[in-house]
């Protein structure tokens, strides 16, 4: 005799992924999250001037702003900048996790705490300071492209570069010793161990917080705002006044290709660290 | 017999395509000590966990003191279970630990912690009660989580593998306390094991599992004297298996052959079994004697053979003796140091004759049901 | 790399001294700076000279600005709660799910936080204001069941601003929960509900009071964000929303009063500063008590 056990059986509650609260939370905060960037990327196709109902599909607007040279000019900046910021961050960042890791010294502790600062501080009292602090020293706002840009750049690095000392630091945490042990056994030059050795194990956490430096950059808009001389106009800014301005598709458009360039950056990044992401948490 | 507090019927849990637990029948008595044995991932754990109602059974029915557990969440089941991890709360004391499960089902404040009072002392823990767990041993740690699960006063506790994490001169006092627990209590204590040895020292009755099944239910004594299978006879204590074919029987004894010598073997048989067929001839190594090959007329269930190893083991040693007909066959022969007979060289090499009396050898089905 | 004691102090040197110039450069410098600017006042129009003066803080605690400080707090400790509220139960789900669902639902979360703030802020504009996607659904609606329909003024407003500041802060809330749960001990769940604990009573006694410090995390990673934060209100907000950013903004932009501004800018940096204090006193304690906790 075999009796099939009916729905009335209890589900063990552990399970909380199973219960019904937890489905209608997720679909809620997924919509709230969701909804309003598709219905902009969805709008951004919308013949219609008004931005509200439907009027057929077209690029109409995503031409509009491929000839808006102010746009074309913010883009060139923003991508400059997010490069240079890359690299940079990159040498910051990979330099502080060396350092976090191999090294013990007096304060380590407090030293930690001032590397993490430009992460968690206000953007606002770092924008005003940087402000303040390029004004106060004569930076000349005349430089040439991209010269002009290096302000915006120099405080990118500030808040990306810990990101980067972060990820590559939990990396390292993985790092076995003896295998760098065992090449110096082998005869290997340090620079041979460094480049055969260390950087092979540390690459996915290059990649991945190289991507992420980028999409900081190029999302970043308070800091920015405050670095920007008048003349150097990041996409962040430029769609910023065009928002003030009106709500209108173009600004939909602009602000898609960049949300997809963006979008692009970070789900490599996650992808390729889905099984470290628990980790991020504990920045 | 008395009333079973515990029914299992026909319980089966399949984790995908693996049946975790397969068609169990099992009806545990009220104060009894029952012991699950059986190789690592046979099922013992998911059989607790379906008794707690951690996990919910495919199909199958299960009864607790007559009551049908099909709607019971684990939180109202009148048992409760000691983790392999312990599981303690780490950021409460010993004292708030085991005062747990009686605050959360409404005990008066008093009451509680003169009951964990009591319980601290016969777990003999008493001084310990303000002591966070990361403060305490490995063997402290057991007695907290057996005096958490106790003090509600269970009507079955169940232990899954709760000695796994001590050292072996511990895991036997502990073994002790638990059993002396036990009949203080009075409470019916299921024991999951995969360390023969602790089951066949502390239980009234043993279930052996394997592969999601139960194999057999016996008493410790019927299951090492007469296990009703191959699996039983080999993992309870090690067993010498012969391939044999029965030629005769002759009331409780039957004769087998066994193509390694022309000797007929005699063995007690059990009730259905029919000549002609092929079995398995089990032999306990301590049941067999070693003597010189020039003794072989006086005996009559014997085997020829050369010593091929030998590992001392300390109060006794095992002999690997490799058959005279069978090169592959090798017996294991155990033999204390003091009733070893003056009269034979037992080195490697020498060549000796194994036998045994027909009542200590065991008729097995070849293949495993 | 480190086998000779002297290249060991060489690398030690170069790895220390670049990111910290930096820091020093462009963080610790800029701060010093508008720390001083704070004290210093301001002589003609663009003279500013450090005379050691409270008067810009005293200034700061006017009823206007105070009133503003104090609704920034209020606007960033609600906001915190919403987060928590939602991002627990998420948090916590995310963490039970079956491996291969981990990793997506994680991404999921944290993939419009990648997406530019302001386009974030800006798609909200667009779905909540009086002629947006949000009204027209409800006006829809109204027509079909021939209800006569106002359109509801969604944004610039309070409400607007924390709605805006939830959506950009949630996933702050989450990844530290979710972490917490990660290495959270599921026998110990089993462990309690076996013991006769209600699910209510698994919440309050064990989970909550062991999950402590990534509560706090995750909590400060909200709030002090959103303490500071200056586009949400901006645009969002009218112009009674506006909160301490703002008002920092329009000193140096507008008022061009630098040193007013920059001890506006200050209050925020104590308050952060003390609040990391705090979550370093309390935290390491916690920190301390979980690790000796440790089984
Ligand atoms: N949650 C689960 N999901 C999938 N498979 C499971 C799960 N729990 C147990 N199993 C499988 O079910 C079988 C029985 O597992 P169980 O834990 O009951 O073994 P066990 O007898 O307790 O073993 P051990 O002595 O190693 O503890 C194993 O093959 C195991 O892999
Ligand atoms: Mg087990």
């Amino acid at each position: 005799m075999k009796i099939k056990n009916n729905d009335k059986a209890p589900k063990v509650s552990l399970d909380y992924f199973y219960q019904w609260w937890f489905k209608v939370i997720l679909c809620v905060t997924f919509i709230f999250l969701y909804a309003p960037i598709l219905v902009l990327i969805i709008f951004s196709f919308n013949d219609s001037r008004r931005n509200i109902t439907w009027r057929g599909f077209t690029f109409k607007y995503y031409e509009k702003a491929a000839l808006n040279d102010g746009l074309i000019d913010a883009f060139i900046n923003s991508l400059t900048i997010g490069i240079f910021n890359t690299l940079g961050s990159l040498i910051l960042g990979i330099l502080t996790a060396l350092l976090l890791w191999r090294f013990r010294f007096p304060f380590k502790a407090v030293y930690e705490g001032i590397i993490l600062l430009p992460v968690v501080m206000p953007e606002i009292c770092i924008g005003v300071a940087l402000l303040v602090f390029f004004n106060q020293i004569g930076w000349a706002n005349n430089l040439p492209w991209p010269l002009s840009l290096s302000k915006i750049t120099f405080a990118h690095i500030l808040f990306s570069f810990p990101f980067v000392a972060i990820i590559i630091r939990a990396r390292l945490a993985t790092f076995n010793l003896e295998q760098e042990e065992a090449a110096f056994d082998l005869g290997a030059s340090p620079g041979q161990v460094f480049t055969n050795v260390f950087l092979p194990h540390i690459r996915p956490a290059l990649i991945v917080s190289g991507l992420i430096a980028f999409t900081l950059s190029l999302d970043d808009f308070v800091i920015t705002f405050f670095t920007s001389g008048p003349d150097t106009i990041t996409v962040p800014i430029k769609i910023y006044s065009m928002v003030r301005f009106s709500v209108t598709p173009e600004v939909n458009a602009a602000s898609t290709i960049l949300l997809l360039i963006t979008l692009c950056a970070a789900g490599i990044a996650l992808w390729v660290h889905r099984a470290k992401i628990s980790r991020i948490g504990k920045l | 017999m008395k009333n079973p507090i515990i029914k299992i019927e026909g319980i089966t849990k399949k984790f995908g395509i693996k049946n975790a637990l397969e068609e169990i029948d099992l009806s545990i008595y009220e104060g009894e000590f029952f012991a699950i044995v059986g190789p690592s991932g046979c099922g013992k754990t998911t059989l607790l966990r379906v008794l707690a109602g951690f996990e919910v059974p495919d199909s199958g029915l299960l009864f607790i003191d007559g009551e049908n557990m099909r709607s019971i969440p684990p939180n109202r089941r009148p048992l409760n279970i000691v983790f392999q991890s312990y599981a303690l709360f780490p950021h409460m004391t010993v004292l708030d630990n085991i005062a747990f499960g009686l605050k959360v089902t409404g005990v008066p404040i008093k009451e509680c912690y003169q009951r964990v009072k009591m319980l601290l002392k016969l777990v003999k823990l008493s001084g310990l009660d303000h002591r966070f767990p990361h403060q305490l041993s490995g063997g402290q740690l057991q007695r907290v989580a057996l005096a958490r699960a106790l003090v509600k006063r269970p009507k079955v506790l169940l232990l899954d593998e709760p000695l796994s994490a001590l050292d072996a001169k511990l895991r036997n006092e502990m073994r002790q306390e638990l059993v002396r627990l036990q009949k203080s209590m009075g409470i019916t204590f299921i024991l999951v094991t995969h360390d023969q040895q602790e089951a066949l020292s502390t239980a009234d009755r043993i279930a052996v599992m394997n592969n999601g099944r139960i194999k057999q239910v016996a008493s410790p004594t019927n299951l090492y004297e007469s296990p009703s299978n191959k699996f039983v006879a080999g993992f309870i204590g090690s067993i010498n298996l012969i391939k044999c074919e029965v030629r005769q029987i002759e009331g409780e004894l039957c004769a087998v052959t066994t193509g390694l010598t022309k000797d007929l073997f005699s063995i007690k048989g059990k009730n259905e079994i029919s000549v002609g067929q092929s079995y398995l001839m089990g032999v306990r190594p301590e049941k067999i004697q070693l003597t010189k090959l020039t003794d072989i007329d006086q005996y009559d269930n014997k085997l020829a053979g050369i010593i091929n190893n030998i590992t001392y083991l300390g109060r006794s040693s095992m002999y690997h003796v490799k058959v005279s007909g069978d090169e592959n066959i090798v017996m294991n022969v155990s033999m204390s140091h003091s009733d070893r007979s003056e009269n034979i060289d037992l080195c490697i090499g020498e060549s000796v004759l194994m036998h045994w009396t027909a009542g200590s050898a065991l008729l097995l089905e070849d293949h495993d049901s | 790399m480190m086998k000779q004691v002297g290249s060991h102090r060489l690398i030690f040197w170069l790895t220390f001294i670049p990111p910290t110039l930096w820091l020093l450069i462009f963080l610790l410098i800029p701060l010093s700076i508008i720390g001083s600017f704070s004290f210093s006042e301001k002589r003609g129009l663009i003279d500013i000279e450090l005379s050691w003066i409270l008067n810009n803080y005293i200034r700061a605690a006017d009823l206007i600005y105070l009133s503003t400080l104090i609704k920034s707090i209020g606007v960033a400790g609600i906001t915190t709660v919403i987060c928590f509220l939602f991002g627990f139960p998420l948090a916590l789900g995310i963490a039970s799910a079956p491996p291969r669902w981990k990793s997506i639902l994680l991404i999921a979360i944290i993939l419009p936080f990648c997406v530019n703030l302001l386009i974030r802020t800006y798609a909200l504009i667009a779905v909540f204001r009086t002629r947006g996607f949000f009204n027209f659904g409800l006006e829809w609606f109204a027509d079909l069941i021939n209800v006569p329909f106002e359109p509801l003024s969604l944004l610039y407003n309070d409400t607007a601003v924390i709605l805006g500041l939830v959506y950009v802060h949630l996933p702050f809330m989450i990844l530290p929960l979710y972490a917490g749960f990660e290495g959270f001990n599921k026998t110990l769940l089993e462990a309690a509900l076996d013991l006769g604990a209600s699910k209510l009573e698994l919440l309050t006694s064990i989970i909550i009071p062991i999950i402590t410090p990534s509560i706090i995390s995750g909590c400060i990673l909200v709030f002090i964000p959103a303490l500071g934060s200056y586009l949400t209100p901006e645009l969002l907000g009218g112009p009674n929303s506006q909160m301490i950013a703002n008002v920092i903004e329009r000193q140096f932009m507008n008022a061009n009063d630098w040193p007013f501004g920059s001890a506006l800018s200050m209050v925020l940096v104590y308050l952060t500063f003390g609040i990391l204090a705090l979550r370093y006193l309390c935290f390491n304690n916690l920190y301390l008590d979980k690790n000796k906790r440790r089984l």
